[in-house]
């Protein structure tokens, strides 16, 4: 049981970001991807949430191969792997509260309406966000806060893999290691698998169980 | 240690200096729409009739306008060509949001062979004089209101076009996007609670940013004979008349008209500006302030 990333090139209108690149993370575990600036490592993240489409090589799900990418995929596929993004402020819709933040992916595939108010509850008291900051929109609320409300929103469909693109970049201290204890605590719970994408050797050495590296020679 | 106390806004907000054009603008159009909707049940007009034995008056309290050279009262025309001109100026540019909406929405959210293929048709239509081509559409059909609004309609998509397909190329890649795919939302929802809340405000503003060019646009035909057929009231047709009656020194066949499109117009302009400025979050912080 593994998402797997197999022998990817991938690029943007013709410039090739990634030149044959393999990735594998086995359900359960943290693998670390590092890598200089402009490696593609938010390109590799973007294959395999199947977000964007490989020019060549696959995405395989639990031994499925996977064709197409985006809205081409099922929504039961696509919601198997979940994805923290590096800035939560691009990755919020800035009209949304917290509170429909978190319930957007359940509301999106029609989770019964009764359960969902639990369902964010829950999820926003594991991610540390209190009752008042739930009624808040994004730019009422700190870069910490409202990464943590993607977190929670990240794992609302209880997600088998979850992919960090360097999220913890911009956070402090603090709410790095409250990121990591909800994600290492899901993690046990659940037996996600995840992939860390970070600058950061101490972080990566500390959380993760083995770091893969993504250099210029693959990337080019 | 000294306490802090906040300094007390001197004026009400509505009353300082930017806004106060904006209350300004908003009573001129309020009392304008009100004189427009008023004036044909209290006071309603025969348009085709003439006076011929008050022809040329000045302004007087009997005829507050004066009277142009069939004797017919200029004020009371005014009226109901502004009517006509707000009504024609809204249809329209509703008409050219609709359209430019519509094919800038294809273009953005497709993207690739369709967003590359309407492009060229924009910049095409962009190449030609829009004023003459609106003439060319308008010469083609029957002198009415729906000829009118359909010229202008089809020559003023393209500004809405444009903002809609940008909006669109750019929100498509936000990652928020990317999260509501990942999060399971069909193409419809991405669409419906993700991308138009953001691009309705801005197409809303550029309607009302259009208004006061359609009815310009409007005036513009008719005053080329190429509106209302020549008995009806219209801004245009009246300010057309006037002309003659210059000649003889009656200014105000011409004036009186001219005046309500000039102060209807930069009305309507004013409040758009500000809308857009509130929209604006730089400076609505700024406005707030």
């Amino acid at each position: 049981m593994s998402l797997t990333a197999s022998g990817i090139h991938a690029g943007y209108r013709g410039r090739r970001v990634l030149h044959d690149v393999s990735l594998t993370i086995e359900r359960g575990e943290t693998v670390g991807l590092r890598g200089p600036s402009g490696t593609g490592k938010s390109t590799l993240v973007r294959v395999l949430a199947l977000l964007h489409p490989p020019d060549s090589g696959h995405v395989t799900l639990d031994e499925q191969r996977i064709r197409g990418h985006g809205h081409r995929v099922p929504a039961s596929v696509r919601t198997r792997i979940g994805v923290l993004f590096q800035s939560p402020r691009a990755a919020a819709d800035p009209r949304l509260s917290l509170s429909d933040l978190i319930a957007e992916p359940l509301r999106a595939v029609r989770h019964p309406r009764e359960q969902i108010t639990g369902r964010v509850t829950d999820l926003a008291e594991r991610a540390g966000l209190t009752p008042d900051l739930l009624d808040r929109r994004p730019h009422a609320v700190s870069d910490g806060q409202l990464q943590r409300a993607c977190l929670a929103r990240a794992l609302a469909h209880d997600p088998d893999y979850l992919l960090c693109d360097e999220a913890t970049t911009m956070l402090d201290a603090s709410t790095q290691a409250h990121v990591a204890a909800m994600i290492t605590d899901q993690q046990q719970h659940t037996g996600m698998g995840v992939l860390v994408v970070s600058h950061d050797p101490a972080l990566l050495t500390r959380w993760t169980d083995r770091i893969e590296d993504l250099n210029t020679e693959t990337a080019r | 240690m000294a306490e802090l106390t906040l300094p007390r806004p001197r004026r009400l907000r509505w009353l300082r200096p930017g806004a106060r054009g904006t209350v300004v603008a908003a009573t001129v159009l309020v009392v304008a729409v009100v004189v427009c909707l008023a004036v044909p049940v209290l006071w309603p007009l025969d348009q085709s009739a003439v006076a011929l034995d008050q022809v040329g008056l000045p302004p007087s309290w009997a005829h507050p306008g004066g009277t142009d050279d069939l004797g017919r009262d200029v004020l009371h025309r005014s009226i109901y060509g502004l009517r006509v001109s707000l009504l024609v100026g809204v249809i329209a540019a509703v008409t050219a949001t609709l359209v430019g909406g519509l094919l800038g929405g294809v273009a953005g959210l497709l993207g690739g062979w369709p967003d590359r293929i309407l492009m060229r048709v924009v910049d095409t239509v962009a190449a030609l004089p829009h004023l003459l081509l609106g003439i060319f559409i308008v010469a083609m059909l029957r002198p009415s209101l729906g000829a009118v609004i359909l010229s202008i309609g089809l020559t003023h998509w393209l500004s809405t076009a444009r903002i809609v397909r940008s909006e669109l190329l750019s929100l498509r890649t936000r990652p928020f996007i990317d999260a509501a795919i990942s999060g399971g939302a069909s193409r419809a929802r991405v669409l419906t609670r993700h991308l138009l809340p953001h691009v309705l405000p801005k197409i809303a503003l550029a309607t009302t940013l259009m208004v006061p060019h359609a009815v310009w646009h409007e005036t513009s035909l008719s005053f080329l004979g190429l509106g209302l057929p020549p008995h009806l009231a219209s801004l245009g047709n009246m300010i057309n008349d006037g002309q003659r009656s210059l000649l003889t020194g009656a200014w105000w066949a011409s004036i009186v008209p001219g005046l309500a499109v000039i102060v209807v117009t930069l009305a309507i302009a004013a409040l758009s500006a500000r809308w857009r400025d509130h929209l604006d979050p730089r400076v609505r912080a700024e406005l707030d302030l």
